[in-house]
C-alpha cells in the first residue's frame, strides 16, 4: 500500500531550520539513490507504484491531454456566450453556464491550459532562481550567506497570501505579474532546501577527501555538490506544485491574476460566489483545482518515497 | 569538563570539600541563559521588523505612475492643498532614503496611509476590523491546536494501521483543496441546502451588537448581559471557524504526526516503559513534552495558516474583519489599503514567532543554552 | 545438594521480527539462565541478537513481533502476560540500563523526576520518600551534590555521569535483575572502568543479578562470573568465563580470541573472521557459523548442531568440537 500525505505548507521562523526542508534532504549521491549493501538492513528495495500514485498519474495525465486538445475536446468556445445566463447543467452544457452564459465545462477545460503551464512555470523559475542563490551561498558561505538568509527570513515574514497580494497589486494585475509574484513569494525555501543540502555537503567527508586528492572548487561544485543537491530539489518541486496551483487559484479569487475574460479557475469560483443558488458556477471549478492540487500533492509523496527511503521510518 | 566531574566520572569521591566543587549552580545560570536568550531574539526581530517596513517601502515605491493618483481619492486628487500637504508629508520630492525614514517616521506614529476607498486612517480602518478576525481567529486556533496534536500523536501511535492512513488522506485532501472554495462548499450546504446555518455576517440583522467593550461580539455580550445575542454570534461564528479549522488542522497534523513519530522512537521513551510506567503516563509526560516543543512550532504554523486563511473566507461569510478589508482592497486596487494590511499582517507574524522562539528556549533547556 | 533455582530461567525462546516479505526468525530456540547474585554475561557480534534478548525480556519489542517459548522469572512465567502485569515486572522485578545515555535520558525532564517518577507505582513511596531514596541512589553511584543534581537537566552532564544516573534511576526500584546493554561501549576506556566496577559493588550491596551485554571479550572476562557467547541469535557456547576465554570449545569463540589486536607483535597480521555476519531471514541451512568457520564439516551443514552439556557447568552447540588450543595463539 502506497503512502499518502504530503508535507504542510511549512514556514517555520528565522533561525529553526525548516522542517518540510529537514524532510527533502539526506546525503547521497545521484538523485538521492542510496547504494546499501547487499542484504544489509536499510537497502530499500524499490516498491511497485502503488494505487494512488497510479490514479494521481491517470489524473494528472487526464488533465494535459485535456489541456493540450482543449480545442478538440470542449463543446463550446469558452469565450463566446453559447447558452443563456446561469443555466443549469443539461445535456446540452454539462456543467452549466457562467454569468455571461458561457459554457463552463468549455472554461474548465481550457483553464487547464492556464494552471498547469503557469505552475510549472513558477515552480521552475523559483527553483532555478532560488536554487541558485542557495547553491552559491551555501558554496562561498559567510557574508554571502548571512545576507541570503536574512533575505529569506524577509521573504517568510509575510503570509504567502498577504505578500502575493501586494506585488501583484502593486504591479497590476495580469498573468505575468501573477507569475512574477508567486516566484517572489516561492523562492525562498528552494534557496533553504539547496543551501542546506549544499550545506551537508560540505561538511561531508567525501568533499574533504576529493579536495585533497586535488579536485578543484568548481570541480567539486560540479561532480560533488551538484548532484546532491538535485535530489532534494526535485522532492521540494514536486511538493510545491500543487502549492502553486492553490495559490494562482487564490490570486486569481482575489482579481488580481489573469484578467478576465481568461478561464482561471479561481475567477471563475469568486464569479460564481455571489449567487448561491447558482451553484454549478463555483463549486465544479472547485473541483478541478481540487483533483489537480490532490494528484500533484500525491505525485510529489511518490517522488519523495522514491528519492528518500530513509524519511519513511518517520512518516 | 571540571576536575571536580571528571573525578565524578571515575567514580572517585569528589577532591576536597563539598559545596564549592561540582556541577556549578545550575539553576542560577537558568534564569540568566534565559533573559540572555530572549534578549537575543528581541534584537533579530527589531532587525526583522525594520526589515520588513522596507520591504513594504520599496514596493510602495515599485507602483507605476504618481502616488498621488494611486493613494488620493478622485476627489482628493482635485484639490491642491491636498495634493500638496500629501506631497509634504510624505516628502514626495526628497531623495529616496529622506522618503525612507519619512515613511518610517510616519509608521511609528500610526499613520499607515489613508485608504482610497473608505478615505479613513487604514489605522483606524483596521483598528475597526482587528476584533471580528480575532473573534475568528481564536476559537479556530484553539480547536486546531487540539484537534490537531490529539489526531496527530493518535496517527503515530497507531502508524501504518487503517486509523493512521485514513487520518492521513483526510489531511492530504485537506490541503489540496482551495480555502474560498471549501468556505462556499460548507455555506452551500448548511445554509442553501439545510438552512441550519446563517448566510454569513457576524449577527442576524434584528439584533443590535452589543455596547463595544472588545470589540468581540460574544465576549461583550455576555459582559453586558445579553445571552440570546451571545448565542446568536456564536451561530454565525460556527461556519467560518469550522472552514478554518479544517484547513488548518490538514496542514498541521502531518507535521504532529511526523515529529511524533520521531519522539516516539527516542530510546528515552523506551526507557521511561522499561521503567515500569504506564503507558497513559509516558504518552503524558514523556512523549507530549518532547513534542512539545514541535506543537509551539505547530501553533507559529497554525498562526500563519489562519491569517492566510481569513483574507480569502471573510469575504464569503461577510464578515467584517481584516480578510475581508483586505480583498476589498486588492479588488478595487486600493494601494495604501493593501500595503498597509500587508505591513500590519507581517509584524503581527514576525511578533508571533519571535513568541514562538521565546516559547521553545522555555521548553527545552537544551536550546537556551546553546 | 540441588542448585538453588535460577531467578531467571529462559527455555527454548524464539523471537520473530515483522518485516516487509513476513516475519523474519531473529531469536533461535535460546536457553540461559541466571542466578540471584550472579553476573552473567552475553558476547557476540552486532545482530547476533544480544539486544533482542533483553527486550524480550521486557516486552518491548516492536509491534507484530511474535514470542515463544519461556521466560520464567522468580518463579513466574513472563511470556504471556497482560500490560498490567509487565508494568509490575519492569522497574521492580527486571530493569534495563540502555547503551547510549544520552538518548535514555529524557532531554526535558529534571533528573529528579526521572529518578522519582516511577517509584510511586514501583515502591509506593510518595514524593518526599522518593526524593531521599533519589538522594540516597545517587550517593550509590558515587554522583557528588545529589541535591543540586535532582534539579538539573542530562545535558548538562557528561556521558559517564549520565550513564550512572542512568544506573541509579534503574535500581530505583530495587529490581532482583539488572540488564545492561553495552552500557560502556559509548564512554572512554577510564570512564569504562568506573561504571564495571560500580555495578560490580552495586551488585554486592544490593543482591542484585546482572546479565551484561557486551561485545567486547575484554570487559566480558574482567565483569562476569559466567558468559554465554551468541551468534546469529542462537547461543554456541556458555560456561564459567575463564573456562570459556582460556580453554574456548567452540571455533567462533576461537576466531574471536584470535581476531583481538591484543598482544600483537610487528610483523603478525590481524586475524579477522573472513565472511560476514548472518542477516535474519537469511541464514544458511545447518550451523549458521559454518560458511566462515575453519573446522567445518560436512555434516555442519546437515542440521542446526544442538546444545550439549559437555561438563563443568559448561554447553557447547558444534558436532565437530574440535582441538582448539592451537587456534587461540
Amino acid at each position: 500500500m502506497t503512502e499518502t500525505g504530503t508535507d504542510a505548507e511549512l514556514r517555520s521562523p528565522g533561525q529553526l531550520s525548516d522542517p518540510r526542508a529537514e524532510r527533502a534532504l539526506a546525503p547521497r549521491r545521484w538523485l538521492g539513490l542510496r547504494k546499501g549493501r547487499p542484504g544489509a538492513e536499510g537497502a530499500a528495495p524499490r516498491r511497485p507504484l502503488g494505487v494512488l500514485t497510479v490514479a494521481a498519474m491517470v489524473i494528472l495525465l487526464g488533465w494535459v491531454v485535456l489541456a493540450i486538445a482543449a480545442p478538440a475536446i470542449a463543446p463550446y468556445d469558452p469565450l463566446v456566450q453559447s447558452g443563456p445566463y446561469y443555466a443549469p447543467p443539461s445535456g446540452a452544457h454539462w456543467f452549466g453556464t457562467d454569468q455571461l452564459g458561457r459554457d463552463i465545462l468549455s472554461r474548465i477545460i481550457y483553464g487547464a491550459r492556464l494552471s498547469l503551464p503557469l505552475a510549472v512555470v513558477i515552480v521552475a523559475l523559483a527553483l532555478a532562481i532560488g536554487g541558485g542563490l542557495g547553491l552559491i551561498a551555501g558554496y562561498i558561505g559567510r557574508g554571502v550567506d548571512e545576507a541570503l538568509m536574512r533575505l529569506t527570513d524577509l521573504v517568510f515574514a509575510f503570509p504567502q497570501i498577504i505578500l502575493a497580494m501586494a506585488v501583484s497589486a502593486a504591479f497590476g494585475p495580469s498573468t505575468r505579474n501573477a507569475v512574477l509574484a508567486l516566484v517572489i513569494v516561492s523562492w525562498p525555501i528552494y534557496a533553504r532546501v539547496v543551501r542546506s543540502a549544499v550545506l551537508s555537503i560540505r561538511s561531508s567527508d567525501f568533499l574533504s577527501a576529493s579536495r585533497m586528492l586535488g579536485v578543484g572548487p568548481w570541480q567539486a561544485l560540479r561532480r560533488d555538490v551538484l548532484p546532491n543537491s538535485v535530489g532534494p530539489s526535485v522532492v521540494l518541486a514536486s511538493l510545491e506544485l500543487g502549492n502553486a496551483v492553490l495559490l494562482l487559484a487564490s490570486l486569481s479569487f482575489l482579481g488580481l491574476g489573469p484578467r478576465p475574460p481568461a478561464p482561471e479557475w479561481g475567477a471563475m469560483i469568486a464569479a460564481g460566489s455571489t449567487d448561491l443558488s447558482k451553484w454549478w458556477v463555483s463549486i465544479l471549478p472547485g473541483v478541478a483545482i481540487l483533483s489537480v492540487v490532490l494528484a500533484f500533492n500525491l505525485l510529489g509523496d511518490a517522488v519523495r518515497d522514491w528519492l528518500d527511503p530513509r524519511s519513511r521510518r518517520t512518516r | 569538563m571540571t576536575g571536580a566531574q571528571a573525578d565524578a566520572d571515575a567514580g572517585r569521591p569528589p577532591a576536597g570539600t563539598p559545596a564549592a566543587a561540582g556541577p556549578a549552580p545550575v539553576v542560577r545560570r537558568h534564569r540568566r541563559t534565559l533573559a540572555r536568550f530572549i534578549g537575543r531574539k528581541v534584537l533579530i526581530t527589531l532587525g526583522l521588523l525594520l526589515g520588513v517596513t522596507v520591504v513594504t517601502f520599496l514596493l510602495v515605491q515599485l507602483v507605476p505612475g504618481d502616488p498621488t493618483t494611486t493613494n488620493l481619492s478622485e476627489t482628493a486628487q482635485k484639490d491642491p492643498t491636498i495634493v500638496a500637504a500629501f506631497r509634504a508629508k510624505w516628502g514626495l520630492d526628497k531623495p529616496l532614503i529622506v522618503q525612507y525614514f519619512t515613511y518610517l517616521g510616519n509608521l511609528v506614529h500610526g499613520d499607515l496611509g489613508v485608504s482610497q476607498s473608505t478615505g479613513d486612517s487604514v489605522l483606524s480602518d483596521l483598528g475597526k476590523y482587528v476584533p471580528a478576525t480575532l473573534e475568528l481567529a481564536i476559537p479556530a486556533m484553539l480547536l486546531s491546536l487540539v484537534i490537531s496534536v490529539a489526531v496527530g500523536l493518535w496517527a503515530a501511535v497507531r502508524k501504518d494501521r487503517a486509523t493512521d492512513h485514513g487520518i492521513r488522506a483526510g489531511a492530504l485532501l485537506g490541503l489540496s483543496t482551495p480555502s474560498f472554495w471549501l468556505a462556499i462548499v460548507v455555506l452551500y450546504v448548511f445554509f442553501y441546502l439545510l438552512g441550519i446555518a446563517p448566510n454569513g455576517g457576524r449577527l442576524s440583522a434584528k439584533y443590535a451588537p452589543p455596547t463595544h467593550i472588545t470589540g468581540l461580539y460574544t465576549v461583550d455580550a455576555l459582559l453586558t448581559g445579553r445571552p440570546v445575542v451571545f448565542w446568536d454570534a456564536v451561530w454565525h461564528l460556527a461556519l467560518p471557524v469550522l472552514v478554518l479549522t479544517c484547513l488548518t488542522v490538514s496542514a498541521l497534523i502531518r507535521f504532529v504526526r511526523s515529529a511524533m513519530l520521531e519522539v516516539l522512537d527516542q530510546d528515552y521513551i523506551k526507557a521511561a516503559t522499561a521503567k515500569g510506567l504506564p503507558r497513559r503516563v509516558v504518552l503524558r509526560r514523556h512523549v507530549l513534552r518532547a513534542g512539545l516543543v514541535q506543537v509551539v512550532t505547530v501553533s507559529g504554523l497554525a498562526f500563519a495558516s489562519l491569517l492566510s486563511g481569513t483574507v480569502l473566507i471573510e469575504q464569503i461569510y461577510s464578515w467584517p474583519g481584516v480578510g475581508q478589508y483586505a480583498y476589498r482592497a486588492a479588488v478595487n486596487l486600493d494601494l495604501p489599503a493593501i500595503m498597509g494590511v500587508g505591513l500590519f499582517v507581517a509584524l503581527v507574524y514576525t511578533l508571533v514567532n519571535l513568541l514562538v522562539d521565546v516559547l521553545y528556549g522555555v521548553i527545552d533547556p537544551r536550546i537556551r543554552l546553546s | 545438594m540441588t542448585a538453588p533455582e535460577p531467578l531467571l530461567r529462559i527455555e527454548n525462546l524464539a523471537v520473530s521480527l515483522p518485516a516487509p516479505g513476513g516475519q523474519v526468525p531473529v531469536i533461535h530456540r535460546m536457553d540461559l539462565q541466571v542466578t540471584a547474585g550472579e553476573i552473567v554475561g552475553i558476547a557476540g557480534e552486532s545482530g547476533s541478537g544480544k539486544s533482542l534478548t533483553a527486550l524480550t525480556l521486557l516486552n518491548l519489542l516492536p509491534p507484530g513481533a511474535r514470542v515463544t517459548g519461556s521466560i520464567r522469572f522468580a518463579g513466574r512465567e513472563l511470556l504471556g502476560m497482560d500490560e498490567r502485569g509487565w508494568q509490575q515486572v519492569r522497574g521492580s522485578g527486571i530493569a534495563m540500563v540502555f547503551q547510549d545515555s544520552s538518548a535514555a535520558l529524557h532531554p526535558m525532564l529534571t533528573i529528579g523526576t526521572q529518578l522519582t517518577e516511577h517509584m510511586r507505582t514501583g515502591l509506593g513511596l510518595d514524593s518526599r520518600a522518593a526524593r531521599e531514596r533519589a538522594v540516597e541512589l545517587l550517593d550509590q553511584v558515587r554522583i557528588p551534590q545529589a541535591r543540586r543534581v535532582l534539579k538539573a537537566y542530562p545535558h548538562q552532564f557528561s556521558g559517564g555521569m549520565r550513564q550512572r544516573i542512568a544506573i541509579a534511576s534503574a535500581l530505583a526500584c530495587r529490581p532482583r535483575l539488572l540488564i545492561a546493554d553495552e552500557p560502556t561501549t559509548a564512554l572512554d576506556v577510564t570512564v569504562q572502568a568506573g561504571i564495571l566496577s560500580l555495578l560490580d559493588e552495586l551488585r554486592t550491596e544490593n543482591d542484585l543479578a546482572v546479565l551484561f551485554i557486551t561485545h567486547d571479550l575484554g570487559v566480558l572476562s574482567s565483569l562476569t562470573q559466567r558468559a554465554y557467547l551468541f551468534y546469529a541469535g542462537r547461543v554456541m557456547e556458555s560456561g564459567a568465563t575463564t573456562q570459556v576465554l582460556t580453554e574456548p570449545a567452540h571455533p567462533y569463540t576461537a576466531a574471536l580470541l584470535a581476531a583481538r589486536p591484543h598482544g600483537l607483535t610487528s610483523g603478525r597480521t590481524l586475524r579477522a573472521i573472513p565472511g560476514v555476519p548472518v542477516v535474519p531471514g537469511q541464514a544458511p541451512p545447518g550451523c549458521p557459523f559454518e560458511p566462515r568457520c575453519a573446522f567445518a564439516q560436512p555434516e555442519c551443514r546437515a542440521a542446526v548442531p544442538a546444545r550439549v552439556d559437555i561438563g563443568g557447568g559448561r554447553t557447547l552447540a558444534c558436532v565437530v568440537a574440535p582441538e582448539l588450543t592451537e587456534a587461540v595463539r
